[in-house]
C-alpha cells in the first residue's frame, strides 16, 4: 500500500482529458420496468460529478452497476480508459471504485479500527499495525482526525460517515461514489462532507455524487448530470454552472426535469381561479371529510417524522402530497390510519377526533389506508387471497360469528370482490403472494375501498405496478372521488400527482412547505418545493 | 427456526389442492416416506453397532404396542406431551419461542405435588383436582409473563429470556421440594398424594383420565387455529408482525396472551402428571420434556391434530425404545438419535415438494448446474 491514493496509471499529460470511469449506453432492465435506459456518462480526475434525480430515476440501479451488484444488459464501462467488466462488488473495489451507501454499514459495537479491518485485512491474523498507518495516511488525506479505537456506534453520524469514505479508499480507489450522502446529516456534517470532498479533488480523486436535492447538486458539483425514469435528460457542464446564478442553474434543472413548457410560472391568482372551475366540475362537496391539525409524530429510523402537519380534505377532493421519499410520508400515513401513536395534535373524520381510535375502529368509520409496502405489511403471503380481504375485520361481523369463522362468507365476498376489482387469480383461495404485484394491488384496493369508505389514504398508488394497472388504479381513484370519498394520494411521482389530485402539498423534512393547487405551471412550482424546500419567490 | 416446512397452514394457505381426499393422501405420503427412510437410515446405524435393527424394531413394537402393559404406558405418556404441544403451539405460530417450558413445567409440578396432599383432603377429589390443575395452569402462564412483558414493551428476544426464566423456575422448584414443600419423611421429595386422589384410570385399563384431557385440549386447539378469529390472529402475526399492525391487531397485547395460553398449558401437562402418574415429586426429578416435544411440533407443522400421531410415535420409542436398547445394551438416547434422523427427513422430503409445487425440478439446482454444463 503505497501512497494515500494511487498516481494515475497515465502520463501527466493525460491527466484532465481521460475520464476516471466512463459509462457508455448502459441499459438495465427488471421485469416491467427499465431502470437504466442507454446511460452515458463519465466522471474525470479532480472533480465532483453530481447525478442529479428523482426516486425511481434510476440513479441507485447505475451505481449498483459500477459497484459490480448488477451486471448491465448493455453497454461498456471503461476507467482510466479501458474497458473494464465489473462482475463483483470485489472486482469493483479491485478496479479502484468505492462506494459509499446512503444508510450505513459499520458494526456499531466494533471499534473505527476493526471496521476499517473487517473485509480489507488479509489472512487470518488481524494486522493492527498496518491498519492504524493506513487509516493515519487516509485521514490526513481526508483532512479529518478520528480515534481508532472509538467505538463506532458512539460517534456522529458525519464521522461514521467518514469512516465509511475510508474504508471505500481503503485499497486506493480512483473513484468515489456516494449515494444521497448527506441524507443523515446535520448542516454541520454536510459542511464537514463538503471540505472532504474538496480535499478528495485535490488528490485528483473522481467523485460522483447522487443526490436529488437540486440545491445539493448546484453548491458541489463541478458538473451535474440529470436522469428521468432511466434516462439522461440532461448534463450541465462546468462553465455553465461557474457562469449562471443559482437561480437560473435552477430553473434550468427543473424545466429539465419536468419539461420546459411548465417553466413559466403562471400567476397564483390564475391558478386559483382555473383550480375553482376544475372544482365546480369534480364536485368537490363543502363537507371536510378529513382534517389534520397540528399533527406531529415520529419517524421510522432514518426518515424523517412529521411536524406539527395540518391538512383539509373535502368529500370528492383528491389531496396530493409529494415530496422525496422519507420526508414524512410514511409518518402522515400511519398517524391517520391510526398505526403510529400522534406525538401531538388530532385527527378528525367528518369532524369528530379518531385520536383514540384504533386500526380497526378508523376502519369501521370509513377511513382507509391503501400502504405502500404491499407485501411487506399490506398482506400476509402465505393467506389466501379472500381471508387476506378480511384481514382489517378479523373478528367482526358478518365474516366472524361469536368469534367463529364464516368460511363460505368470507369466500362468497371475495369472489365478488375478485369479480369487481378485475382480479386475476386462480381462485379465491390462492395464496396471496402467488399474485403479480398489480392484482395484489387490487386485492388490496378491494379490502379498502369496499364496505362504505369516507376517507381514502393512498401511499404510492401506482408504485412498481404496469402501466394498464396504472390506468386502472387512477381511474379508480378518480372514480371514488366522483361518489364524494376524501382523497390523499401521497407519491414521489410528480406526473401523477399532477394527473390526479386537486391540489398538492408538498412534505419536505416533515413539514407541509406549501401547498399547490393543480392547473397550469402547476408542476414546476411543485417539483421546485419536492427538490428544494424553500419557495423560490 | 422458521425453515419454509413449518410455516403453519392457514385457511386456504395450501396451494391449489385438486380435493380434500388427496390432501390427506398427499399428508400422509410426507408423514410416511421419511418415517421409512428414517427406519432405514437407523437399521445402518444399529447394524454398525452390532445389533440387529430387525430384532430392534420388534422389541420396540413388542415392549411398547403388543403388551398390554406397554401400551397403556405408552398412551399414558402421550399425555404430557400433548399438553406441552399444544402449549408451544400457541406460541410458535404467533412467531414466539417459548422455549422455557422445562422451567413453566417443573414450578408447576413442584406446586402441584407439594400442595396436592392438603387439597385433596379438603376437596371432594373431583374439586381438588380443578383446583390444583387451576393453580398449575396460573403458575405456568405466571412464569411466561417476564419473557412476554418484555418482549411486547421492549421486543427484547424471548428465546433467551424464556430460557433464563426456565433456569430459574427449575431451581425455584427444587428449593421449594428441600424447602417448604418437603416431607419430612423419606428423603428430599414432597408427600404423596394418597392413592384415592390419583386421577382415575379408565376403565379396564392404567391409562388415567388425563389422557383424554389432552386429547380435548388438542382437538380445541386445532379448532382455535381452524375456526376463530382468535387463532387467526395470532397466525397472522406469527406470519406477518408488521401486517398484523397494518391490519389493527394489538400486538402487544396479543403477544402477551399468547404466551399466557402457552405457558398455562405446560402447567397443565405438570397438573396432570403428577395427579395421574407420579404423585409426589423428587428433588432432582425433571422429565426434560421440552427439547423432545419441539421437534414433535415442528413434524406436526404446528397442527394440533397432526400432534397426535407423532407424540404416540414418540411415546412409543420412548416406552419400547427403552426396553429394546436394553435388550440391545446400547444407551437409550438412541430414542432421540431416532427422532433427529426422522426430523431431517421430513424436513427434507417437505422441501422437495415445495419445490415440486412451484413447479421447480426437485433435483437441487447445483446439481442441474453441473449437468447443463457438462
Amino acid at each position: 500500500m503505497s501512497g494515500p491514493l494511487p498516481a494515475p496509471p497515465h502520463s501527466s499529460s493525460d491527466v484532465g482529458t481521460t475520464p476516471a470511469v466512463e459509462l457508455t449506453d448502459i441499459t438495465k432492465a427488471f421485469p416491467g420496468v427499465i431502470a437504466n435506459d442507454h446511460i452515458s456518462l463519465k466522471a474525470m480526475p479532480g472533480e465532483v460529478l453530481c447525478l442529479l434525480g428523482e426516486n425511481g430515476a434510476g440513479k441507485s440501479t447505475l451505481m449498483s452497476i459500477l459497484s459490480g451488484l448488477y451486471q448491465p444488459d448493455s453497454g461498456s464501462i471503461e476507467i482510466d480508459g479501458r474497458a473494464v467488466r465489473i462482475d463483483s462488488p470485489k472486482s469493483g473495489r479491485e478496479l479502484g471504485i468505492g462506494m459509499v451507501y446512503q444508510h450505513l454499514s459499520l458494526i456499531p459495537t466494533l471499534s473505527v479500527l476493526e471496521n476499517l479491518m473487517l473485509g480489507s485485512n488479509p489472512g487470518l491474523r488481524l494486522d493492527a499495525d498496518a491498519a492504524r498507518a493506513r487509516m493515519d495516511e487516509l485521514s490526513g488525506t481526508l483532512g479529518v482526525t478520528l480515534d481508532p479505537e472509538a467505538t463506532t456506534g458512539s460517534l456522529a453520524l458525519g464521522q461514521q460517515q467518514q469512516i465509511e469514505i475510508i474504508r471505500a479508499l481503503w485499497k486506493g480507489s480512483r473513484v468515489l461514489i456516494l449515494d444521497e450522502p448527506t441524507t443523515m446529516l446535520t448542516p454541520q456534517g454536510i459542511a464537514e462532507l463538503q471540505n472532504v470532498l474538496r480535499q478528495l479533488k485535490a488528490n485528483g480523486l473522481a467523485i460522483i455524487f447522487i443526490t436529488h436535492k437540486l440545491h445539493e447538486a448546484i453548491a458541489i458539483g463541478d458538473r451535474i448530470t440529470i436522469l428521468k425514469q432511466g434516462r439522461v435528460v440532461g448534463d450541465i457542464d462546468g462553465d455553465v454552472i461557474s457562469s449562471s446564478t443559482p437561480h437560473q442553474l435552477q430553473q434550468r434543472i427543473v424545466g429539465m426535469m419536468f419539461g420546459e413548457r411548465q417553466t413559466a410560472t403562471t400567476d397564483i391568482a390564475e391558478l386559483r381561479e382555473e383550480a375553482g372551475v376544475e372544482r365546480a366540475a369534480h364536485g368537490i362537496s363543502e363537507d371536510v371529510v378529513l382534517e389534520v391539525i397540528d399533527a406531529s409524530a415520529e419517524g421510522a429510523v432514518g426518515q424523517h417524522g412529521i411536524d406539527a402537519i395540518s391538512l383539509q380534505v373535502h368529500g370528492g377532493e383528491i389531496l396530493g402530497v409529494g415530496g422525496v421519499d422519507g420526508n414524512g410520508q410514511q409518518a402522515l400515513a400511519q398517524a391517520i390510519a391510526g398505526q403510529q401513536r400522534l406525538g401531538g395534535g388530532d385527527v378528525r373524520v367528518d369532524g369528530s377526533s379518531v385520536r383514540d381510535l384504533n386500526v380497526s375502529e378508523r376502519q369501521r368509520l370509513g377511513l382507509r389506508y391503501v400502504t405502500d409496502d404491499r407485501l411487506g405489511e399490506g398482506v400476509v403471503a402465505p393467506y389466501a387471497v379472500s381471508l387476506n380481504m378480511v384481514l382489517k375485520r378479523i373478528g367482526q361481523p358478518p365474516f366472524w360469528r361469536r368469534g367463529a369463522i364464516d368460511r363460505d362468507r368470507i369466500n362468497a365476498t371475495a369472489r365478488a370482490l375478485i369479480e369487481e376489482f378485475d382480479i386475476r387469480t386462480p381462485s379465491e383461495e390462492t395464496r396471496i403472494g402467488a399474485l403479480s404485484g398489480g392484482n395484489i394491488q387490487k386485492s388490496l384496493l378491494a379490502r379498502e375501498l369496499s364496505f362504505e369508505p369516507r376517507v381514502v389514504v393512498f401511499n404510492k398508488p401506482t408504485h412498481g405496478l404496469d402501466v394498464r394497472t396504472i390506468a386502472l388504479v387512477r381511474e379508480r381513484i378518480r372514480s371514488l372521488a366522483e361518489s364524494g370519498v376524501g382523497i390523499v394520494v401521497i407519491s414521489t411521482d410528480l406526473d401523477e400527482l399532477v394527473d390526479l389530485s386537486d391540489r398538492v402539498a408538498v412534505l419536505f423534512e416533515g413539514r407541509i412547505v406549501g401547498t399547490v393547487d393543480v392547473g397550469p405551471g402547476a408542476e414546476a412550482r411543485i417539483g421546485e418545493l419536492i427538490l428544494g424546500g424553500a419557495s423560490p419567490a | 427456526m422458521t425453515t419454509p416446512a413449518t410455516t403453519p397452514d392457514a385457511m386456504g394457505a395450501a396451494e391449489v389442492v385438486p380435493g380434500r381426499m388427496s390432501r390427506w393422501a398427499t399428508n400422509t405420503a410426507l408423514a410416511l416416506i421419511p418415517l421409512g427412510l428414517a427406519l432405514l437410515a437407523s437399521a445402518v446405524i444399529l447394524a454398525l453397532l452390532g445389533v440387529d435393527p430387525i430384532a430392534f424394531y420388534r422389541d420396540i413394537i413388542t415392549a411398547g404396542i403388543v403388551r398390554e402393559s406397554g401400551r397403556f404406558d405408552t398412551i399414558t405418556r402421550m399425555a404430557p406431551l400433548l399438553l406441552i404441544g399444544c402449549g408451544l403451539i400457541y406460541a410458535f405460530r404467533a412467531s414466539l419461542w417459548n422455549l422455557g417450558m422445562d422451567g413453566q413445567y417443573l414450578l408447576a409440578a413442584a406446586f402441584v405435588a407439594g400442595l396436592g396432599p392438603s387439597v385433596m383432603s379438603s376437596f371432594p377429589v373431583v374439586i381438588g383436582w380443578i383446583v390444583l390443575s387451576l393453580t398449575a395452569m396460573v403458575i405456568g402462564a405466571a412464569w411466561t409473563l417476564v419473557p412476554s412483558i418484555l418482549k411486547a414493551r421492549y421486543g427484547t428476544n424471548e428465546i433467551v429470556t424464556t430460557l433464563m426464566m426456565s433456569f430459574i423456575g427449575i431451581s425455584l422448584a427444587v428449593m421449594l421440594v428441600s424447602g417448604p414443600f418437603n416431607d419430612p419423611g423419606p428423603g428430599p421429595q414432597t408427600a404423596s398424594l394418597p392413592r384415592e386422589a390419583m386421577l382415575w384410570d379408565l376403565p379396564g385399563t392404567s391409562i388415567h383420565i388425563g389422557v383424554i384431557v389432552a386429547l380435548a385440549v388438542c382437538l380445541i386447539t386445532y379448532l382455535v387455529f381452524a375456526r376463530t378469529s382468535f387463532g387467526t390472529r395470532i397466525d397472522v402475526l406469527g406470519a406477518n408482525a408488521r401486517a398484523a399492525v397494518h391490519m389493527g391487531i394489538d400486538v402487544p397485547r396479543l403477544i402477551i396472551v399468547a404466551f399466557l395460553v402457552s405457558g398455562a398449558l405446560v402447567g397443565l401437562a405438570a397438573a396432570i402428571d403428577i395427579q395421574g402418574v407420579f404423585g409426589y415429586m423428587r428433588v432432582d426429578w425433571n422429565p426434560a420434556y421440552g427439547l423432545a416435544v419441539v421437534p414433535l411440533v415442528f413434524l406436526a407443522r404446528m397442527n394440533a391434530l397432526a400432534l397426535i400421531p407423532f407424540a404416540a410415535l414418540f411415546s412409543l420409542l420412548t416406552i419400547g425404545g427403552l426396553y429394546a436398547a436394553r435388550r440391545a445394551s446400547i444407551p437409550s438416547d438412541f430414542v432421540l438419535l431416532f427422532m433427529g434422523i426422522l426430523l431431517l427427513f421430513m424436513v427434507g422430503t417437505q422441501y422437495l415438494t415445495d419445490r415440486r409445487a412451484r413447479g421447480e425440478s426437485i433435483a437441487p439446482k447445483a446439481l442441474l448446474k453441473g449437468l447443463r454444463r457438462g
